[in-house]
């Protein structure tokens, strides 16, 4: 049965290739100096520098993660009366309302993206609200479905037992069925939260060109302005935030006894 | 008061669906319309899709997005199974490290899975084209499989491939006879997301393509800057298709279960 083990090895020598180096190569741009060629390496640190000491950029982190924590935070408010609504329902048409929430899901995302365009501009919002509205409809379907599957896993003769010890509906929520689906909260936000971040293309379709999130930012310095160092770095700075976040996130779910 | 709820609740799910499919709608209605504007339907045509499939550049793009995808997947399916089965029979500390590597593309943002293919490819001197993007969408396609095909691996008897090699099949025989065969559910299931993860995917393609290669979601983002209606007309058309395929593939089953349990009644 170890000669099977050998069937890694190819997987491990792409994944070094297509996987390890990108990242080393991500941390060799953040720390050189613009336009350093490989073979006269010179480190920096003022990639990072330049990050603090401008005005824009922190701000434009700063607004990315703010849009990303309303559209999480809608999305929750919106995603879990849905799902719960769902998983009451028979197994048929559970079956057939997961369908319908999915069924978007496989249409590409610039094109359900695109299709915002025309009905938003007859509401005049801001591009804030019309880029929130684009995130909301593109992850929505992550929140509900991942909301759903937990709920349609739990016990129902929790419920029942919470009943029948004389809890009433309103109670029977907030301390069985609510503590319990957690753990799908939580999967929903991280799948809604991470994409939300760094998404380059909601906030250029529908932010209507002056309004810039991080993923706009680096889109910027590594196709229109050429300085791949200070892209990396901000890039190196994006995921460290957003790992920060994940981590605290998966902090809660422990506190609240979800599972994984 | 329980009439009046779930009223209240039917009528929150169709708000909810509403608000998926309206834009849905909206784009195929204006698809039809004769003139440019998204806001104003003012009469009936099918000039923007005699523009369509008139237009170079979205033939190629279909070209592109639809050949990638089956090739990306094939290779991925391919290569994922083989090395989940490889990985279930490894020692715990390679296993553990390579599944570990794996999540990286899956817990990166895309945009950083993105610009850590750009700079590869770049630094090795390689020219962005077909080439490059396909090597990207293999590359971020395979975790998916690996991690489809792990679970079912896991549940598996070993005791029958361990009895072919016993009675004599070479590993390659009770690879393909024995262990394969098993997986198959598992292993079809890791290929349809590997070619929706290839279909859908704009990010990766975006920063991997050259400016000769572009799929279908590339075109869209280039073109627009200017209002061009033959978009909505591209997006029906993949509605459509979509739709139809999903429910094909969900639908009929419904049928013939209910055939079959019309036939034993």
């Amino acid at each position: 049965m170890k000669t099977f083990s050998k069937l890694t090895w190819p997987y491990i020598a792409w994944i070094s290739a297509f996987v390890v180096l990108p990242m080393v190569l991500i941390l060799l741009y953040a720390f050189t100096k613009e336009g350093n060629s490989i073979i006269t390496l010179s480190f920096t640190l003022e990639n990072f520098a330049k990050f603090f000491s401008d005005a824009i950029f922190p701000m434009v982190l700063w607004r990315s993660l703010k849009i990303a924590f309303f559209t999480t935070v809608i999305c929750i408010l919106i995603g879990y009366p849905a799902a719960y609504i769902i998983a009451e329902m028979s197994e048929r048409k559970q079956a057939f309302a997961v369908l319908l929430i999915t069924l978007p899901m496989w249409i590409n995302m610039l094109i359900r993206t695109y299709s915002w365009k025309g009905i938003l501009s007859y509401f005049k919002f801001d591009s804030q609200i019309n880029v929130m509205v684009g995130m909301v409809y593109n992850f929505l379907p992550f929140m509900i479905l991942q909301i759903h599957t937990s709920l349609s896993k739990l016990d129902r003769n929790l419920i029942t037992a919470a009943k029948d010890l004389g809890a009433d509906s309103i109670q029977t929520f907030l301390r069985v069925t609510l503590p319990l689906s957690m753990s799908g909260v939580i999967s929903g936000i991280t799948l809604v939260f991470l994409p939300a971040v760094s998404s380059f293309f909601i906030p250029k379709l529908l932010g209507g060109g002056e309004y810039v999130l991080i993923g706009n930012l680096i889109e910027n310095y590594f196709i229109s302005v050429g300085n791949w160092n200070y892209g990396s770095a901000i890039s190196l700075i994006m995921a460290l935030v957003i790992i920060l976040s994940m981590y605290v996130t998966k902090k809660m779910d422990r506190k609240t006894g979800g599972e994984e | 008061m329980k009439k009046l709820l779930k009223f209240l609740s039917n009528g929150y799910l169709w708000l909810t669906m509403l608000f998926f499919y309206l834009p849905i709608v909206y784009v195929m209605v204006f698809s039809f319309n004769e003139s440019k504007s998204l806001t104003r339907f003012t009469g009936f045509s099918l000039q923007w899709y005699k523009k369509m499939f008139e237009s170079r550049s979205i033939r190629e793009a279909i070209y592109y997005t639809l050949i990638i995808a089956v090739i990306a997947t094939v290779v991925s399916t391919i290569v994922g199974t083989l090395t989940a089965i490889g990985l279930s029979k490894s020692n715990k500390v390679l296993r553990a490290i390579v599944l570990q590597i794996n999540d990286i593309p899956m817990m990166n943002p895309d945009i950083v899975t993105a610009i850590g293919f750009m700079l590869l490819f770049t630094s090795l001197g390689v020219t962005k084209g077909f080439g490059t993007i396909l090597l990207a969408h293999i590359s971020f396609c395979i975790p998916y499989v690996i991690l489809t095909v792990m679970p079912r691996l896991r549940q598996l008897d070993d005791n029958l491939a361990e009895a072919a090699l016993d009675l004599g099949a070479t590993p390659f025989q009770a690879l393909t006879k024995v262990i394969i065969p098993q997986l198959k559910g598992s292993i079809i299931s890791g290929a349809l997301i590997a070619f929706t993860m290839s279909f859908d995917d704009f990010v990766i393609s975006f920063f991997t393509s050259g400016p000769k290669v572009s799929n279908i979601a590339i075109y869209v983002y280039s073109s627009i800057k200017r209002i061009n209606p033959t978009i909505n007309a591209l997006s029906t058309i993949i509605v459509v298709l979509v739709t139809t395929v999903l429910v094909i593939v969900n639908v009929v089953p419904m049928i013939r279960e209910r055939k079959i349990r019309g036939a034993q009644k």
